[in-house]
């Protein structure tokens, strides 16, 4: 058995208390779910003297819809969001990424907090304390070089979360609170390209719910390719959202994970609305902005290439509307 | 630090002094002495720790144990019927040959429990989504999906 750190866990009843909380102790981390937080503690990799436990806040759990928008509680967990009766119409694509998410036993914990915050992951990082010293560390942790890229000074580790995409095309907003109070941004800005540093959360501040605007008229979908199908993170995952006149595109949104340190909402997509689909021109904007690195088992070529057929697939799939989501 | 855990296992209410950084699994094999429940990769990849928690199936090594204070934890040990008779699954992965080395079967069965009780006759493709979390390295899972059919005929049976 690996001797986990020596550590608090707190267990606030409040947001307030919460950020109280870790304010008050050093090196204090949040901890939802806690599927991917606790194997990196038992990996020595996060070694938090302090964990505050956010599950208990009642006010950070459920799901409200007001005039076709929704307002998802980021303590929600997966299964919860799995089975809500609001999510119909392209809003579904929300539960269709989450029954993607890891294992049945893990979205049982598992909240959409923890999935949208994921850590990145990189070959060289999500290993044991003994392997990753045996490697002499890494930019993300402890180290000076990324394995990935040594003549750079930045970290590529990944960014893996399978909610974040689908979310991303439906327009998402996040609602953070910290110390210096309430903030609502989009949720395309919470993310960075910089795999050591992935969320641009200011200290203390949490997550408290995801926000989703209405889609009338319009159909989502994501589809994940991963090495293991009953359970394993994305090699590459992607989540298109699309709105058709008649013959006319009106508009069309793509976004990727596990191709960049953040969830990419692919740019330039509005141009392409106005003709008919255009799968090759579509495909061409994707495949200049991901950049799948070496930080998986699997060639990122073969990642590459997978991005490319599976935004293809899913994108003419949407646009025939023989879609789950028409 | 070390404060007083409350929690149900196998419907007896227990007080232990527990530290805040033990994991359910080791509270339950190293402090309390059900050893029926099994560590397999301590990474929540291979389901071998599933216990229910509140009936619902819960990776025991990555839940700590004072995040669910107050709750009902159920194992293994729990399913034997009162004078040792035995569960509908545990008697079904026996008949059917649902477990060879044993080591997943605790595992594979709490998964199943908790299937069972949301949905008492499953077909195969609920079965496989359930289990999907378990890894067994033995049997090639035809003979456990087997068993879970099976345990619910026997259920199903007593019921009518």
């Amino acid at each position: 058995m690996q001797i986990p750190p020596e550590f608090r866990l707190l267990r606030p009843a409040t947001i307030a208390e919460a950020i109280q909380a870790y304010l008050q102790n050093d090196d204090a981390c949040y901890l939802a779910g806690g599927t991917d937080l606790i194997v990196n503690m038992r990996r020595g990799i996060e070694q938090p003297r302090a964990l505050i436990e956010l599950n208990a806040i009642p006010e950070m759990r459920g799901i409200k819809q007001v005039d076709g928008s929704l307002r998802i509680g980021a303590s929600t967990t997966l299964v919860e969001l799995i089975e809500d009766p609001h999510l119909v119409g392209a809003h579904a694509v929300l539960a269709k990424a989450a029954s993607l998410v890891a294992g049945p036993v893990h979205r049982e914990v598992a909240t959409l907090g923890g999935n949208l915050c994921l850590d990145t992951r990189c070959i060289y990082y999500n290993q044991s304390e003994w392997w990753r010293c045996a490697n002499d560390y890494c930019l993300k942790s402890r180290g000076e070089v990324c394995h990935v890229a040594p003549n750079t000074k930045q970290c590529f580790a990944c960014y893996s979360g399978d909610i974040a995409p689908a979310a991303l095309v439906l327009g998402a907003k996040v609602e953070l609170k910290g110390p210096e109070g309430g903030r609502t941004i989009p949720l395309k800005d919470l993310y960075r390209e910089d795999g050591a540093n992935h969320l641009s959360l200011c200290r203390g501040e949490i997550l408290t719910a995801l926000i989703i605007p209405a889609a009338p008229n319009m159909r989502a979908g994501y589809e994940k390719v991963r090495v293991r199908g009953a359970m394993d993170f994305p090699l590459v995952g992607i989540a298109i959202a699309l709105r058709r006149d008649g013959d006319r595109l009106r508009d069309l949104f793509i976004a990727v994970t596990g191709s960049n340190s953040r969830p990419l909402l692919i740019e330039g997509t509005t141009d392409l609305s106005g003709g008919s689909l255009d799968v090759a021109a579509a495909d061409k904007l994707l495949s200049r902005q991901i950049k799948p690195v070496r930080s998986t088992s699997v060639s990122y070529l073969y990642r590459r290439k997978v991005a490319s057929n599976v935004a293809r697939r899913l994108a003419l799939r949407l646009w025939e509307g023989d879609g789950d989501f028409g | 630090m070390k404060s007083i855990l409350r929690l149900i296992v196998n419907g007896r209410l227990r007080e232990d002094a527990v530290d805040e950084t033990v994991f359910l699994i080791d509270y339950l094999r190293q402090q309390i002495g059900l050893s029926g429940t099994k560590q397999g990769c301590e990474g929540g990849e291979c389901g071998a720790c599933t216990v229910l928690v509140d009936g619902r199936p819960r990776l025991s090594c990555l839940t700590l144990a004072h995040s669910i204070a107050g709750r009902s934890v159920e194992t293994i040990e729990g399913q034997v019927r009162p004078g040792g008779e035995l569960s509908a699954l545990q008697r079904a992965f026996h008949e059917k040959l649902g477990t060879q080395c044993g080591y997943c079967t605790p595992g594979m069965i709490m998964a199943a429990e908790g299937l069972l009780r949301r949905n008492p006759d499953p077909d195969d493709d609920s079965i496989r989504q359930a289990l999907a979390g378990n890894i067994c390295r033995c049997t090639g899972y035809v003979k456990i999906i087997e068993a879970v059919h099976a345990a619910a005929a026997m259920n199903g049976e007593k019921a009518t």
